[in-house]
């Protein structure tokens, strides 16, 4: 079974960190994958950098671009994590733009995922349409879960659209925002929160954007499956390296 | 075969909207009204009248004696450079702030690079009374302090795009991410033919009035409708687009598009998207781009800031894929030779951009009978600090 559909059925609310491969230095993203194991985190968004991030908040930005300035690339990237499973066993998953993703090869890319062990892929603007027409059967082909989006605006038909396209989990944007952009949620991401749990969709939601701390954190999976930080994980290892991982995730729970 | 845009947005294989899906209500409540307000009577005779009355239209066909007798055939001049504000991009920007409206949109924000599109955009803001944010990269600020002035005269307000290369690019990033921040309220002005769709059609039938005057000028003036080229800079490519737009399915009409290669196409500091660009997404558009070979989005130079988009339109990368457009391009040196020629012959000092439509005539050859329509797209005072350094006037 995929690592992702194993993980979403443990009975607990999960916990994902994102992180920009190649950052704060390039060989970094192998000790981090391992140290926010150890750390107890339930599964990784491993963050493939692009010049022009455009769902992105300023720290993320930076970070693909200081990645970028280190020399991470694509292939870089599949190389480091090679000999990822010898020693991670959670569920990752790749996360970036589509065009990087073209360049290499879909097909190519895909069989490089599955090749290592990687369990699913998030590429924001890689729409609906296009891949059910194109992408999906070699999606499936190489047992990797696509992971879509929805936001507080997708209709409720979308919404449907999505989850009966969906194969593991909803990432459900927390509010109208670029990554990082918001502390706290407020009345009106309550209601949505609300809102979507009522759907009962069949695919388990995990919220993201805007999730710093232990309160969001609780706020965010008081009625979804799990949460994932991003631009915190990030300043924390811009201000502290990688050496304090495991305070950085005690501090969330 | 059609050359316009298929209900999904695709020229061939290229457009679409690749965008997440922060981005998809906005897009998708656009692509569903776009057409039929535009077809709206009271929407036409708005958009018209404001063209009539505020813009200045329709724009004189000129034909260009001297220039015509120099190169041994037939020359007229589109003059989109007597549209108020100086550009055909005010074109874009009277329908679409029409378009904000008949949406219930409050608020509006652009991205410039040389500073066109913002003014153009600040100009029917302030004629609309609406709140305008207007981003530019902050080098773009810096170097195009003019046009920084007008924005801020007419009320809008200019913010910096400070990541990345801080230049065109990024300000289009960050008006994106300004429009993922507020999805409600606000309308997106997007200054090209590039972007998600449904903005490249939309900006093409708007500018497609340039060509809507051109037939009827010119059957004026040479009892035909049909000139044997119509020749365009592209950028972006939004005054091509309107240039073309009612030739692009008659085959006789040829098509050149004019793209600027900088320093020299192989010198590493070119615009030139369709000689160096491959497949690709840039601002939710599939289409050729200048990247990296690992997909990542490159900086493209040019002397004209209107130029130096790493992208183009979907509907260029079509023409060009499909050999419906011949594409030439043209070095920095030969579009400022062109322009001080265009002036010294005509008397109209053109926008950089559009020196470099003028100076294809040592690549292209004209039959003595043959009729070249040009779209004259910008006047150039913008970039008399640019003549006067490059001249030493």
């Amino acid at each position: 079974m995929n690592r992702i559909k194993a993980k979403l059925q443990e009975d607990k609310k999960l916990l994902s960190i994102y992180f920009t491969a190649g950052y704060p230095k390039l060989d970094d993203t192998v000790p981090i994958i391992q140290e926010l194991e150890r750390a107890g985190v339930d599964m990784i968004e491993i963050g493939l950098p692009f010049s022009d991030p455009l769902a992105d908040g300023p720290t993320i930005q930076k970070s693909s671009t200081a990645a970028l300035g280190n020399g991470m690339h694509t292939e870089l990237l599949f190389e480091q994590l090679k000999d990822i499973r010898k020693t991670v066993s959670i569920p990752l998953i790749l996360m970036g733009y589509f065009n990087p993703m073209l360049q290499y090869g879909v097909e190519a890319f895909c069989r490089r995922c599955f090749e290592i062990g990687i369990d699913g892929i998030i590429m924001p603007d890689l729409p609906l349409d296009v891949y059910k027409e194109t992408y999906e059967a070699i999606y499936k082909k190489y047992n990797l879960i696509n992971v879509f989006l929805i936001t507080p605006q997708t209709s409720e038909e979308r919404i449907r659209a999505i989850d009966n396209a969906s194969d593991g989990f909803i990432y459900m944007v927390s509010s109208a925002s670029t990554t990082g952009a918001k502390d706290g949620f407020g009345a009106e991401q309550q209601e949505y929160f609300q809102r979507i749990a009522k759907l009962n969709l069949k695919n388990p939601q995990i919220v993201g954007f805007g999730i710093s701390n232990a309160n969001t954190f609780q706020a965010a999976t008081a009625k979804a499956k799990g949460a994932i930080i991003g631009s915190a994980f990030i300043k924390h290892l811009t201000q502290n390296g990688i050496g304090k991982i495991e305070n950085f995730i005690k501090t969330i729970r | 075969m059609s050359y316009h845009a298929n209900e999904k947005g695709y020229y061939g294989e290229f457009g679409g909207a690749f965008i997440p899906e922060m981005l998809y209500p906005n897009c998708e409540e656009l692509r569903q009204n776009y057409i039929r307000i535009m077809s709206e009577p009271s929407f036409q005779e708005e958009f018209h009248q404001l063209l009539k009355d505020y813009v200045g239209r329709p724009t004189p066909l000129y034909f260009a004696e001297r220039l015509s007798e120099k190169y041994q055939t037939k020359i007229y001049l589109k003059r989109e450079d007597l549209c108020h504000t100086g550009a055909h991009k005010v074109n874009n920007t009277i329908g679409q702030i029409l378009m904000a409206k008949k949406l219930g949109k409050n608020r509006i924000i652009a991205e410039t690079g040389a500073g066109q599109h913002g003014v153009a955009t600040a100009t029917v803001c302030a004629l609309m009374g609406i709140e305008c944010v207007v981003y530019m990269g902050e080098i773009d600020i810096e170097r195009q302090a003019p046009n920084v002035a007008r924005m801020k005269m007419l009320g809008a307000e200019v913010r910096a795009a400070k990541s990345g290369s801080r230049t065109l690019k990024d300000a289009t990033n960050e008006a994106i991410r300004d429009w993922i921040n507020n999805p409600v309220n606000t309308h997106y002005i997007i200054g090209s033919v590039v972007g998600p769709h449904p903005y490249p059609d939309m900006v093409a039938r708007f500018q497609s009035v340039i060509s809507e005057e051109i037939k009827w000028q010119l059957q004026e003036k040479e009892g035909k409708e049909n000139p044997n080229y119509v020749v365009a800079c592209v950028g972006g490519g939004s005054n091509a687009a309107g240039a073309y737009y009612h030739y692009l399915d008659t085959p006789e009409v040829g098509i050149i598009a004019v793209e600027a290669a900088g320093k020299g196409v192989n010198s590493g500091e070119s615009a030139a998207t369709s000689a160096l660009g491959k497949v690709g997404i840039i601002h939710g558009s599939k289409t050729l781009l200048m990247q990296t070979e690992d997909g990542q989005i490159t900086e493209p130079y040019s002397i004209s800031a209107g130029l130096d988009y790493p992208g183009v339109g979907p509907m260029h990368a079509h023409l060009y894929k499909s050999g419906r457009g011949e594409f030439i391009s043209i070095t920095d040196d030969e579009a400022m030779t062109a322009g001080l020629e265009m002036s010294q012959l005509e008397g109209i000092i053109p926008a950089i951009e559009t020196s470099h439509a003028f100076a294809i005539f040592d690549y292209k050859k004209f039959e003595k009978d043959d009729v070249i329509v040009i779209n004259l797209s910008g006047r150039g005072d913008k970039d008399l600090q640019t003549y006067i350094d490059y001249f030493r006037l």
